[in-house]
């Protein structure tokens, strides 16, 4: 075998070791770690078991309590069609309100009661995410844009 | 009258643009000079149009003009002047100008600075530059136009996300906009080189300073970013995953790679097509990261409010511009010349290491960005993908990389002797070992990835100044002579040394931080005392604070230790006025290897307020490890070899003309 082609070989078989090794990594991780998006709705008909997943809607107006011991809130999210009861503990965004969009992931508890550990609010007063927007037009309610005050 | 001037400058841009990028590329086929000539003189109008679009744009932002619809969108006239100039690109339309700027101003400083640069060569450069300033100046006038008018003006503003309101907006954007679109000076060096048929040692010589310094933009961009995402945002991240830092961090990988394999090229003329190839990917990164941003394809803090049209012109766009020079790289690089041999364990060797596993970890990001759209698209439902896949792809990769970071420059090239490398890093490795035992120490034990994290710290930055101990003789030589040495050392190594030692830094920030991080969420009433670490911060009260377009209830807290007062602490919790938006307004105290973070939430009704304290061990050094990487690149930008239009007066080597009909450009040289 000339140099020239050892040295080939040899960077072709660190290409297939690293890029190998990368996809399996991807490919596992991809399993773990998925995060799929629930609409209330999605949550009632197709139970997700105890994988983590976040859920999105509208903050039910007149919903958002607070517990007893002061950091953990209670607040319901609707796709106006189904509702969920969310448990967060924590420092809510800035611009979580009710009924505005809103983002939690976290678990369904058996017991129905979605605990979360993160809530994302969207971040300006124009926009709402995209994936709370298809999931009140599915949820049959009309959405006119994303521009939705 | 400016806006109309503005707008007419931007359409003038567009023409001369379409003259740059055609006449002087058929001049450069031809063997025109006159045609070639048009170049540089085009590139200086086009950069001096879209200055003065872009000026206008300034102008009315800060004379608070609100017949313009995009400063009616985004100002206030209440609002702070920095935020007023700042928030010209704090939107869709101004930022989209901001990035046709900054190109034509990357095109003006070919003009200028490439004098030396053989005339074809520079052609071909501006035209593919000229082409890139085509696609989005169309895009800005068909879909972003920027100088839109209302009409009947309305009395003042909407105001500015308050966000936005920051410091970090002044200078986050143009950094990582210098660094994204100084890749496209790689990209069209790359894509002249595909046309001429050649690539050799001169050439990278004068790809890599425009390289270093999108890099060094590009790094100092990302780590603004993410510190004003860590003391903006309330809870002490420095780094979500977020689609759109991906997008910024996907060119820097790309572009860190494309710096290593440059170096190949231009001291062993070998790895020449893969440096294109990168050259291509790298700006091809920085083009999807746009679209990431632009489209509101993702939900993210980035993007803005969404047009579909936009969408699908950037994916046009991005499509033709990679799909062409992907085209046009698969036509034209089987023919380019292989270089000089290597074995496997030599300093080509550790280089193709890097280049393997920086574009395998770019391609893990990459990945695991796009997935969530792939499955989008098929309709087989909506995803996230966060942290823990990030965690779970990119961190194993990393790891390679870095150990193979610190025995890379101690090879030599072509073949190495690996023993008595192995032997010469024994005590980097010792003191890795004693910087683990510190930890443990410190920590009682902690996860095993935080000590692999440490280790890797101490190894990349003890690595790099060995290597630098060992170029001056360092306790070998009189010290005298160490230092004769140190000032003689090209500042390209001086570079090498602080970059890589800044890695180790920012890696040992971002390990401590991770692992170490305490946190308190509760309820507090004034009077009472919360402990953290070995800190005890008592609540003094609230008091309301009137600002320039917001009020405020700003909080008070004594932070003492041991006993001793060391400081106060006075998070805000700010409403601006206009928007309606409230703002929790973080307090940090730095002691140098820990941050103290204080975020004030909401009144509970009874007089106690939420607030979240947090102790974050080591993240300053996350802060202090950027800056010195950024350091690097600007030291190694001053090296005598890199500097722009010096390379052409040294040896060129002759090549021979890869394409007879080609060559005719040649003869007018």
């Amino acid at each position: 075998m000339t140099p020239k082609k050892k040295r080939r070989l040899i960077v072709l078989a660190l290409v297939l070791l690293s890029f190998g090794t990368a996809t399996a990594l991807v490919l596992t991780a991809f399993q773990d770690h998925l995060v799929f998006f629930y609409s209330p709705s999605d949550l009632q008909e197709h139970p997700p078991g105890i994988r983590g997943i976040r859920v999105g809607g509208l903050v039910e107006a007149g919903s958002v309590q607070r517990q007893p011991d002061g950091t953990t809130v209670r607040f319901t999210i609707t796709d106006l069609k189904t509702k969920v009861t969310v448990s967060y503990t924590g420092l809510l965004p800035d611009l979580f309100r009710e009924g505005q969009g809103v983002v939690a992931e976290g678990q369904l508890r058996p017991d129905g009661l979605f605990e979360a550990h993160e809530v994302l609010a969207k971040h300006d007063e124009k926009y709402m995410p995209p994936t709370v927007a298809d999931a009140l037009k599915r949820a049959g309610q009309h959405v006119t844009s994303t521009l939705v005050q | 009258m400016f806006p109309e001037l503005g707008h007419y400058a931007l359409v003038l841009a567009l023409v001369v643009a379409l003259v740059q990028a055609g006449l002087p590329l058929a001049g450069a086929q031809r063997g025109e000079s006159a045609w070639m000539a048009v170049a540089g003189p085009a590139a200086l109008a086009q950069f001096g149009l879209i200055g003065f679009a872009f000026a206008t744009l300034i102008q009315a932002a800060i004379v608070s003009d609100f017949s313009v619809l995009n400063v009616v969108q985004n100002s206030h006239s209440t609002k702070p002047l920095l935020y007023k100039i700042a928030g010209v690109w704090g939107n869709h339309e101004g930022s989209m100008v901001l990035w046709v700027t900054i190109l034509a101003g990357f095109g003006a400083a070919v003009a200028v600075f490439g004098r030396s640069l053989p005339l074809p060569l520079k052609a071909r450069v501006l035209a593919v530059q000229a082409m890139i300033g085509v696609g989005f100046l169309l895009f800005i006038l068909a879909t972003s136009d920027p100088f839109a008018r209302v009409d009947p003006p309305p009395l003042d503003g909407d105001d500015l996300n308050p966000l936005l309101q920051d410091p970090g907006l002044a200078l986050h954007p143009p950094f990582l906009y210098l660094g994204y679109v100084g890749f496209s000076m790689a990209f069209s060096f790359a894509i002249a080189a595909l046309i001429e048929g050649r690539v050799d040692p001169a050439w990278a010589r004068w790809v890599r300073p425009w390289t270093l310094a999108a890099w060094t933009c590009l790094t100092l961009g990302v780590a603004l970013g993410s510190w004003w995402a860590y003391y903006t945002l309330g809870w002490g991240g420095w780094w979500f995953w977020d689609p759109v830092e991906n997008a910024s961090l996907m060119p820097w990988l790309a572009g860190t790679a494309l710096l290593h394999s440059a170096i190949v090229v231009e001291k062993r003329d070998a790895l020449k097509s893969w440096t294109l190839l990168l050259a291509i990917l790298t700006f091809s990164l920085s083009l999807i990261g746009t679209f990431l941003v632009r489209s509101g394809v993702l939900s993210s803090v980035h993007a803005f409010a969404v047009d579909p049209a936009r969408g699908v012109f950037i994916l046009g766009l991005l499509t033709v511009t990679i799909g062409g020079s992907l085209l046009l790289y698969g036509l034209r690089a089987p023919a380019l010349k292989a270089g000089g041999l290597f074995a496997p364990i030599s300093r080509e060797g550790a280089l193709v290491l890097n280049n393997l596993l920086l574009a395998t970890a770019t391609a893990t990001v990459l990945m695991g960005t796009l997935y969530p759209l792939f499955l989008d698209v098929l309709g087989a439902g909506k995803v996230s993908v966060g942290a823990p896949f990030f965690n779970a792809t990119f961190v194993p990769l990393m790891i390679p990389l870095v150990t193979a970071m610190v025995v890379g420059p101690f090879l030599s090239w072509k073949r190495a002797d690996w023993a008595g490398v192995l032997g010469r890093l024994a005590v980097v490795g010792a003191l890795a070992t004693l910087a683990v035992l510190v930890a443990c120490w410190q920590s009682g034990g902690g996860p095993v990835m935080a000590l692999v994290g440490v280790a890797l710290a101490a190894w990349a930055f003890f690595g790099a100044w060995l290597e630098w101990a060992e170029r001056i003789a360092l306790f070998r030589a009189p010290l005298r002579v160490s230092l004769r040495r140190a000032a003689g050392l090209p500042a390209a190594a001086w570079g090498m040394t602080l970059a890589h030692a800044g890695l180790g830094l920012a890696i040992a920030g971002m390990t401590g931080s991770s692992f170490w991080v305490s946190e308190r969420i509760q309820v507090i009433h004034p009077g009472d005392t919360v402990e953290i670490a070995d800190y005890h911060l008592s609540f003094q009260g609230v008091e309301p604070v009137v600002g320039p377009n917001y009020d405020a209830q700003r909080a008070t807290f004594v932070v003492t230790q041991d006993g001793r007062k060391v400081g106060l602490l006075a998070p805000e919790r700010r409403h601006y006025t206009v928007t309606g938006m409230p703002l929790s307004h973080a307090a940090i105290r730095t002691t140098g290897t820990a941050d103290l973070y204080l975020a004030l939430g909401d009144e509970d009704g009874t007089g106690g307020w939420t607030l979240r304290l947090y102790h974050h061990p080591l993240v300053p050094w996350l802060w202090l490890g950027c800056g010195v990487m950024v350091f690097g690149g600007l030291v190694s930008l001053g090296d005598r070899r890199l500097r722009i239009g010096a390379p052409s007066k040294r040896r060129r080597r002759p090549t021979v003309p890869l394409v007879p009909a080609l060559a005719s450009s040649d003869d007018s040289r």
